[in-house]
C-alpha cells in the first residue's frame, strides 16, 4: 500500500493546478514530489532551503497576500523548532495556512529521537483556532487534505503517518465515526490507532469511536456515546499520551467521569528499530491496549448520570 | 512647534509634503508633538526617534499607500520588524492620517489600540504586528513571494529592522534566500544605532551584499542621503539600506 505521504504531492499539485491561491512552501524535504509541480507554476512552489523559520514566515507573508500556502516538512521541523512563528506570524498576525507533517511519532525509529516528534498536537493545543487532522488511511488523507486547502484562511494541520489501518473510513473532515457500539465504556481511537483498537477490544462491550478530526474535538459526538456507553472514557492517541485529557474532562465536567489517556509516552526511549517496536514499547499494541484498557473499563464503577 | 530631536549632521527637512487629516495638516515639524501625546515628554532621546527619520522619508516620499488604499492589493507594504519603541512609527502614521491623533494620548492603556508594540489587527496601516525581534523579514521575503506568485510585480515590500535584531538569526535565514531568489521588490532598511553587543564596522552591509543584495550606507538622519538610498535602481536584487543614527548609548 503507498503511504499518505505518496499521496500528498500528487494531491496538492492537482489543488495548484486547480486553484491558483495555492501555493506550496517547503525546505528541501519533500522537494521531489513537487518537481513536476514546480515546472508548471514556479512562483507558487517554493523551496526556501534548510530555513524552518523562514519556512514559516515566509508562508505567512504569503498568507497575508491573499495566498493559501501549503507549508510541509518533518513534524519536529514544522512544528517544534519554528513554534514562536506558528504563534506569531500565523496566529498573532491573523494569517492562516495548511502545515502538513510527515514522520509523526516514530515513522523513521532507526532515524531516533531528533526525527521524532510525538508532542506536535499538545504543542498546537496551546494555541488557539488550529484544526487538527490525523487520518488514519491514505485514502483518508487525501479527503482531509483537500478539507484543510478549501477551509477558507484557516489554520489547518495535517499529521500524515506511515501508521496507516488496513480500510479507510469516509471522512468529513469535522465528527467522529461510530464504530463499534457497547455499554460499559468509550474509546475514542485517533487516526492509524484504530485497528490495534479494533482487535484489542474484541469482546468488549464498549463503544469505538474514530477520530481522524480532533481539534476541534467533536465532544457531541462524545456526549451522545457516553449516554448509552456510559462515562468512562479512554483516548488512544498516536501521539503524546494525554494529549485531549483535558478536552474530555472539559466535555464531561458535568457529569462524574474517569478518562484514561493513552498514547506516546513522554519518556525518551533511546532506542532505534522499526515502528512496530515502539508501538510496542508505549504499549500501543493490540495486546497491550486490550490489557489497559479492559483493566480500566473493568475497574470503574462511575454512577451513571441521572 | 519647536523641533527638539538631536538631528545628526547633514540633516535636511523634507517634510514639504503633508496630509490632511480630519483638516489638519501634519509636516515632520509636527512629529515630536505627535510623539509627546504619547510619552508625556517634551523631548525625545535619541533611543525614541532612532527611526523618526527613515519612516518619515518612507512614508512622506516613498511609499505608494495612503489611508485610502491599506487593502489594496497594489500598494506598497511597510513591515515594521522592530517593534519596540513605536512611538515614531504611530506618530508618522498619525501625521499621515492612518490613524486619529486623539488615538494617541491613550498609548498602551487597556483599551488602546496602540501598544508598546503594534498590533496589525488594531492599527490601521500596520502590516504586521512585531515585537519578538527577527518575524519581519521573513515575513516580508513571503510577502514579496506572494505579490510575484500573483503578479504584482509593481508594489515594494519594506521591511525595517534593527541593527541589534540582525543578531536573530531567523534574519539570515531570509537574508540568504531572498539573494539568490532575486526578490527585487524586497527592500530592508537597518536602523544602526549600534545597539549589537557583538558587532564589527561594516558588517552589516557585508552581510546583505554577501548574500547578493544591493547595498547602501547612509546617514539615517539626512532626508535626502534616505531618499537616494531608497529609491536607488537595484534591478535583479533586493535592496538594503543601512540607515546610521546616534548610538544608543555612548
Amino acid at each position: 500500500m503507498d503511504t499518505m505521504r505518496d499521496r500528498f504531492a500528487p494531491v496538492v499539485t492537482r489543488l495548484l493546478d486547480e486553484d491558483p491561491r495555492v501555493a506550496v512552501v517547503l525546505a528541501e524535504i519533500g522537494k521531489d514530489g513537487f518537481a513536476e509541480a514546480l515546472r508548471r507554476h514556479p512562483d507558487r512552489v517554493v523551496n526556501v532551503g534548510i530555513r524552518e523559520q523562514l519556512l514559516v514566515g515566509a508562508g505567512a507573508g504569503m498568507a497575508l497576500t491573499g495566498l493559501r500556502p501549503v507549508v510541509h516538512t518533518f513534524a519536529s521541523f514544522l512544528v517544534e523548532r519554528p513554534f514562536e512563528q506558528l504563534k506569531l506570524d500565523l496566529g498573532h498576525q491573523d494569517a492562516g495556512a495548511v502545515l502538513v507533517s510527515a514522520a509523526a511519532s516514530f515513522d523513521w525509529p532507526a532515524g531516533g529521537y531528533t526525527h521524532m516528534a510525538p508532542g506536535d498536537v499538545a504543542l498546537l493545543d496551546t494555541l488557539d483556532g488550529w484544526t487538527v487532522h490525523v487520518p488514519g488511511h491514505p485514502d483518508e488523507a487525501e479527503t482531509l487534505l483537500r478539507h484543510a486547502v478549501a477551509a477558507g484562511d484557516d489554520k489547518v494541520y495535517v499529521r500524515l503517518s506511515v501508521q496507516s489501518n488496513a480500510e479507510a473510513f469516509a471522512v468529513d473532515g469535522e465528527r467522529f465515526r461510530t464504530v463499534r457500539e457497547g455499554r460499559s465504556g468509550v474509546v475514542v481511537a485517533v487516526g492509524p490507532v484504530l485497528d490495534a483498537v479494533l482487535t484489542a477490544t474484541e469482546g468488549l462491550d464498549v463503544t469505538v469511536l474514530y477520530a481522524t478530526t480532533v481539534r476541534p474535538f467533536d465532544t457531541a459526538a462524545l456526549r451522545r456515546a457516553t449516554e448509552t456507553a456510559g462515562t468512562d472514557v479512554v483516548l488512544v492517541e498516536p501521539y503524546l499520551a494525554g494529549t485531549s485529557t483535558a478536552v474530555v474532562n472539559d466535555a464531561l465536567s458535568d457529569v462524574p467521569h474517569r478518562v484514561l489517556g493513552l498514547g506516546v509516552a513522554r519518556r525518551e526511549l533511546r532506542r532505534y528499530g522499526r515502528v512496530e517496536e515502539h508501538v510496542a514499547a508505549h504499549g500501543l499494541d493490540a495486546r497491550s491496549l486490550r490489557r489497559r484498557i479492559g483493566d480500566f473499563v473493568a475497574g470503574g464503577a462511575v454512577t451513571m448520570p441521572a | 512647534m519647536t523641533l527638539d530631536l538631536k538631528l545628526g549632521r547633514g540633516c535636511t527637512i523634507v517634510g514639504m509634503t503633508t496630509t490632511e487629516e480630519r483638516g489638519r495638516v501634519h509636516t515632520y515639524a509636527d512629529l515630536p508633538g505627535l510623539m509627546s501625546l504619547m510619552t508625556g515628554d517634551e523631548k525625545h532621546g535619541p533611543a525614541a526617534t532612532s527611526t523618526l527619520d527613515v519612516l518619515w522619508v518612507l512614508y512622506d516620499r516613498v511609499l505608494r499607500v495612503d489611508p485610502e488604499h491599506v487593502d489594496d492589493p497594489g500598494r506598497d507594504r511597510f513591515l515594521l520588524s522592530k517593534g519596540h519603541g513605536p512611538m515614531a512609527y504611530y506618530a508618522v502614521l498619525a501625521a499621515k492620517g492612518f490613524l486619529p491623533v486623539d488615538w494617541l494620548p491613550g498609548f498602551g492603556r487597556y483599551d488602546s489600540p496602540l501598544g508598546h508594540h503594534p498590533d496589525r489587527t488594531l492599527v490601521p496601516g500596520a502590516e504586521i504586528g512585531s515585537g519578538s525581534l527577527g518575524h519581519g523579514l521573513p515575513i516580508a521575503v513571503g510577502t514579496a513571494l506572494g505579490l510575484r506568485a500573483q503578479g504584482l510585480t509593481e508594489p515594494a515590500v519594506w521591511a525595517l529592522i534593527g541593527d541589534a535584531e540582525l543578531d536573530e538569526g531567523s534574519n539570515h535565514e531570509a537574508i540568504a534566500f531572498a539573494g539568490p531568489a532575486g526578490l527585487e521588490r524586497l527592500h530592508t532598511v537597518v536602523v544602526d544605532n549600534a545597539s549589537a553587543s557583538h558587532a564589527l564596522p561594516g558588517g552589516i552591509a557585508a552581510r546583505f551584499e554577501a548574500a547578493g543584495w544591493s547595498a547602501v550606507t547612509v546617514d539615517g538622519r539626512d532626508h535626502e542621503a534616505l531618499y537616494a538610498a531608497f529609491t536607488a535602481p537595484h534591478p535583479g536584487r533586493p535592496h538594503v539600506v543601512v540607515a546610521r543614527v546616534e548610538p544608543k548609548s555612548v
